[in-house]
């Protein structure tokens, strides 16, 4: 059953569909501004009723408004995806086939990777052996250039990673098809691909660098919470939202 | 299904789209093939579907307008058809109205139609520009600064401009139609072809000029879309004048009653 929708539901609909991606302080400050605009009550800590009554009524059109983590700072992020699986979307999909073969190779080399990235070595390796039309080395530049610009990657220093956007509106698609081969971060349960691994072979769980912070926060000695054996990688400082951080 | 499908399904709500268009003229015919059905047709389409199915086809079409909007393309009834609705025809009125009431109630947008002998439909703002300005800046499209100059010096000059004075006004603005600029790239044809696919301009030849001339005037979206208003108060502005003392544009702005008066030219 839909929930009733005012203005101030649709003006931050609006804004999510001009922005794709916003984070979580940038929606609680959204969610004030949207009710202050259209003279409607809000209450602060209401922010996740205050979506789901948009998502109640997105539901029949396969649009969602959906939490999630960013794998560099922790920070929550609000993300508007499209689930839906029709001829609509496929045509008017935004990169030629080989592109798009080059992207998903792309995740290839970041979900087997062990650190959750690429280089754009590897990657421009990859563009020699697509199936479909092969990319020059340039051709495959610009398309990263575009990959990042659109929000479906990010690059530091030559690495690429998938973006939080991207692994938000992606995390189905990713489980079904890599299943296995993905980790799973032992503390929040989501996808993990930036991670720390537990170095008993027999425990091995993974967990988020940024739930790795916010675990082992204010903790003597840090022990692995599956096994209790000692966690020997380098404990993260936890990072407190802005009011405008990246995506 | 195929990974590649999968991926350009969740690439579709990206940003930047481009354009994959056939072109206008070719499309030009296809609608004659299209017959509004009747009311009676439609109640009798209506008994063989499921809800679930006129549910699932009224989401497709709001996606394909929705996807259309980004690039402010505007949809055309013939393409819509064949493309989405297909065997659903005989309940298109049916599927419109609700479209149309999910735009209203959901996304605060009204689905008009611009151009009622080609049937082609744009989705427009219903809520007015907030007081303070939002907390979230939305990526703003820089070719709208342009449209806005073009569309002013057309409404300043009465309404129709010969092409000479559109491209020599840019060009006092360092915005050389006979180069490539940085960020537009080839201006002619973002003015030309882009800003008129849009609706934005209505771009057509005068008859018996040699060498051949086009003339400007403003499309249907930038009547809908864009307040005349607004631009007289940029023109104000720009040349410290009051917005009253260009007296005819003044009446022409003002003249527009109510509900189709533009609020805002900000979407
Ligand atoms: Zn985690
Ligand atoms: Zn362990």
């Amino acid at each position: 059953m839909s929930r009733q929708m005012g203005d101030s539901h649709r003006r931050f609909l609006q804004t999510m569909m001009a922005n794709g991606i916003v984070d979580e302080q940038g929606a609680r400050t959204l969610y004030q501004y949207c009710c202050e605009t259209h003279n409607t009550q809000h209450a602060p800590d209401k922010l996740d009723d205050f979506i789901d009554a948009i998502n109640s009524n997105l539901q029949p059109m396969f649009m969602q408004i959906r939490k999630g983590m960013s794998e560099d700072n922790g920070h929550q992020f609000y993300a508007l995806v499209n689930m839906t699986e029709t001829v609509v979307t496929r045509m008017s999909s935004d990169y030629a086939d080989n592109e798009l073969e080059l992207f998903r190779k792309t995740m290839d080399l970041i979900v087997v990777s062990e650190n959750g990235t690429a280089s754009s070595t590897d990657v421009l390796n990859s563009a020699d052996t697509l199936t479909t039309k092969k990319l020059k080395k340039s051709e495959t530049e610009h398309l990263l250039n575009r990959l990042v610009h659109d929000k479906w990657l990010c690059e530091n220093r030559g690495e690429y990673t998938l973006s939080t956007r991207c692994i938000i509106e992606m995390e189905p698609y990713i489980r079904a098809m890599y299943q296995e081969q993905i980790k799973v971060c032992h503390i929040c349960h989501n996808i993990a691909f930036q991670c720390q691994i537990c170095e008993n072979s027999t425990c091995g769980i993974k967990i988020h660098n940024p739930c790795v912070a916010r675990y082992f926060k204010g903790r003597a000695e840090p022990r692995c919470p599956a096994c209790e054996d000692f966690w020997p990688h380098e404990i993260p400082e936890v990072r407190r939202p802005q009011s405008q951080s990246r995506r | 299904m195929s990974q590649r499908k999968r991926l350009s399904n969740t690439q579709s709500s990206s940003q930047s789209k481009r354009q994959s268009g056939a072109s206008a003229a070719q499309e030009e015919n296809d609608d004659t093939t299209f017959t509004q059905p009747s009311t009676s047709q439609v109640q009798r389409g209506m008994q063989k579907l499921t809800p679930a199915q006129v549910d699932q086809k009224t989401a497709e079409v709001v996606q394909y307008f929705l996807v259309k909007d980004q690039k402010k393309i505007p949809v055309r009834r013939a393409d819509l058809v064949k493309h989405v609705v297909k065997e659903y025809r005989t309940i298109y009125p049916e599927i419109m109205k609700r479209a149309s009431r999910t735009f209203d109630q959901v996304f605060g947008l009204k689905m008009i139609e611009i151009d009622a002998k080609n049937h082609m439909y744009i989705l427009i703002n219903k809520l007015e520009p907030g007081d303070g300005a939002s907390p979230i800046k939305s990526p703003t499209n820089p070719k709208m600064g342009l449209l806005f100059v073009i569309l002013s010096v057309i409404f300043m000059k009465g309404g129709v401009v010969r092409e000479n004075l559109i491209w020599n006004t840019l060009k006092k603005l360092r915005v050389d139609p006979g180069e490539k600029h940085e960020e537009f790239g080839d201006i002619k044809k973002v003015v030309a072809d882009e800003f008129v696919r849009q609706r934005y301009l209505e771009y057509v030849r005068i008859p018996h000029t040699e060498p051949v001339e086009h003339e400007f005037r403003w499309g249907q979206r930038a009547d809908v879309e864009i307040s005349k208003t607004k631009i007289l108060e940029f023109m104000g502005q720009l040349h410290e004048q009051d917005p009253q003392s260009w007296s005819q544009q003044y009446r022409e702005a003002h003249s527009v009653s109510g509900s189709t008066q533009p609020g805002s030219s900000s979407r």
